[in-house]
């Protein structure tokens, strides 16, 4: 790795440290919330950004090394294709257990009959 | 040790900090749709880790590992989300 372009260097660093950083707040947030559905909120969007961060600094390594990166830029599609799916279906496990929420009542609602 | 080096150092630790916070909710998690997030989370974290270490060593063959690891994940959350909402996972 000694014949690196410093650029390519500093910015891969970059990435790096920037997806490592939103894995750790979205696992905070998901020890430290208070009810389920926030939980599932705090992971979902920062561990996309995490990986996806993660994924691009070695996509980048790989492409100035002349080494065509198909498996980064595979796991990179696919992380983000699947991990909103896999939240739409905890979300909807969740609501079809009931599970309690902290949310307050909505104060905009119509008039119900 | 140059800047890259020293990047994936910080980021090897701060993301086995995510796992054991995951499995931190893993093992405490009220519901078992917590115990479900924590394992999304937990193998999302370890893609990270595993493309970070790939990136250290040296090698490619961890990428190909990263990307099963991936897939094998999906296809427990799915399952396993399905069999929490509809009581079955293939009908």
């Amino acid at each position: 790795m000694d014949t690196l372009n410093p650029v390519v260097e500093w910015l891969a660093a970059g990435l790096i440290l920037i997806g490592a950083f939103f894995l750790l707040v979205g696992a905070i947030g998901m020890v430290r919330l208070p009810d389920f559905y926030m939980r599932l909120h705090a992971p979902t969007k920062s561990s996309t950004l995490g990986v996806g961060g993660v994924l691009l600094a070695s996509l980048l390594l790989g492409w100035s090394q002349e080494r065509l990166a198909v498996a980064e830029l595979l796991i990179t599609l696919f992380v983000f294709v699947t991990a909103p799916v896999s939240a739409n279906l905890l979300a909807q496990a969740a609501l079809h257990l009931r599970l309690p929420s902290r949310a307050s009542e909505p104060t905009d609602l119509p008039p119900g009959p | 040790m140059n800047v890259l080096d020293l990047a994936l150092t910080i980021g090897i630790g701060a993301v086995t900090l995510t796992l054991l916070l995951c499995g931190w909710r893993l093992l405490l998690g009220p519901t078992v749709v917590d115990r479900v997030l924590a394992l999304d989370t937990l193998y999302l974290s370890l893609v990270a880790l595993v493309v970070m270490l790939g990136l250290r060593w040296q090698t490619t063959l961890l990428f190909e590992a990263a990307l099963i690891v991936a897939l094998l994940g999906f296809v427990g959350t799915v399952a396993l989300a399905r069999y929490l909402s509809r009581g079955d996972v293939v009908e």
